[in-house]
């Protein structure tokens, strides 16, 4: 693998990740249990849409073949996507989407601060702006889980429950291949070896204020990074790149 | 007939921001600068939120503008290259902005505003009384509160 290679696959792994999860968040749209939840998750949405507008448009830059975001998005198939699996799973309750946003963010809060010292200026940029956003993301997320976690009784236990059957989903966020090992060697991607206890840190603290159990790790989900996904995957894609593989080239 | 780069700012400075009409691009801090070369002009945008669906209204008022003024050809071309911020507004735009009904961003960039508990006047009466009701609104830059005095809800321009 070339350095340019790795770097391609580094921007479609950052750019699938918050284009898969901005599908799924924008799937609360006017099914959010408030109104204000629902702007709040779609602003979320919005967020990751412009990051994944910059971060493909960076890779397709880089390949050097023409592709644009929108080619990357609508037309590569999904051995061919690299976002963790945790994003791509259904919302199941309010619960579980808040449990996910809680662990992502907090794992995209210590990644983009520590990618602002990126060697590679255009992912230092995308960082540093990137970053401003996330810590709204954070503690909006950390809010609800504390209010629900230290909530009701079903709130509670709705809550640990989201928060036990995503945690074997956590581990694939600090998994490392040769894209990783390569990149770091030239001061470009962040070592995720040395996010994790940060993170680990943040979400103890998140769940105990919670009253929340933090799960013990056990088995790990992994594939993403091989570009193997879950069922859910499939069916995002159908949905999102109908139109273009039905009317290449659809404008309007 | 040939313009300056000074020139060209003054035109462009006339542009208003979509999402708030009294306050133009160029005071908020997102027009960045005029390149001119043999190949046209160069507009140098940077956006105010990664998302900010904004910048494609923007991108054609300018080209619009100057066109109207026989400026073309025109590229624009958005750079991230120093993260804007809330401080690149003015002063006087803030005023603006309150006196529009917006609650202007309070002090610095407040990278931390988020974890503090800030007090926010209402823009309509001054009062401090006053309770967030969503940190998200319309737009991402933008937080939902209420007055408990004149009761009028407002929107406030969150620090970024
Ligand atoms: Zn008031």
């Amino acid at each position: 693998m070339t350095d340019k290679q790795a770097l391609v696959k580094y921007c479609l792994r950052l750019g699938d990740n918050s284009l898969v999860l901005s599908y799924r968040l924008s799937e609360w749209c006017r099914n959010a249990p408030i109104l204000e939840e629902d702007l709040a998750l779609t602003n979320f949405a919005f967020d990751m849409i412009g990051r994944t507008r910059l971060l493909l448009n960076y890779a397709g830059e880089t390949e050097g073949e023409g592709r644009t975001d929108d080619d990357l998005a609508y037309r590569r198939g999904e051995r061919e996507f690299y976002n963790n699996l945790i994003v791509e799973l259904p919302n199941g309750d309010f619960a579980a989407t808040i449990a996910r946003q809680l662990f992502i963010s907090a794992f995209e809060f210590y990644f983009f601060t520590a990618l602002q010292r990126s060697t590679d200026t255009t992912l230092s940029e995308i960082a540093a702006k990137t970053l401003k956003e996330v810590k709204y993301h954070l503690a909006h997320a950390a809010d609800w889980v504390i209010r629900l976690g230290d909530g009701t009784e079903e709130s509670h236990n709705r809550m640990q429950k989201a928060v036990d059957e995503l945690w074997m989903f956590t581990g694939e966020l600090f998994e490392m291949d040769d894209v990783d090992s390569l990149l770091i060697g030239l001061g470009i991607a962040v070592n995720l070896a040395e996010l994790k206890p940060k993170w680990y840190d943040k979400v103890s603290r998140v769940l105990s204020e919670a009253t929340l159990l933090v799960p013990k790790d056990g088995y790990v989900q992994t594939g993403s990074r091989k570009g193997i996904h879950t069922e859910y995957l499939g069916h995002i894609l159908s949905e999102m790149q109908f139109l273009q593989r039905a009317y290449p080239d659809a404008k309007w | 007939m040939n313009y300056n780069k000074e020139q060209i700012l003054a035109i462009l400075a006339t542009i208003a921001d979509p999402e708030i009409p009294v306050i133009s691009i160029s005071e908020i801090g997102m027009l960045k600068d005029v390149i001119i070369s043999e190949n046209g002009y160069e507009v140098i945008l940077t956006p105010t939120y990664t998302g900010c669906p904004a910048m494609g209204i923007i991108a054609e008022d300018i080209i619009t503008k100057l066109k109207e003024n026989n400026i073309s050809p025109v590229t624009v071309k958005t750079v991230f290259d120093t993260a804007w911020t809330t401080d690149n507004i003015s002063k006087e735009a803030k005023e603006k902005m309150r006196r529009y009904g917006i609650a202007p961003p309070l002090t610095r960039s407040c990278n931390n505003e988020i974890f503090t508990i800030n007090v926010i006047p209402c823009p309509q009466c001054g009062s401090f009384n006053t309770v967030l009701v969503s940190r998200f609104g319309s737009t991402a830059c933008k937080a939902m509160y209420k007055c408990s005095d004149c009761m009028e809800p407002f929107e406030y321009f969150k620090c970024h």
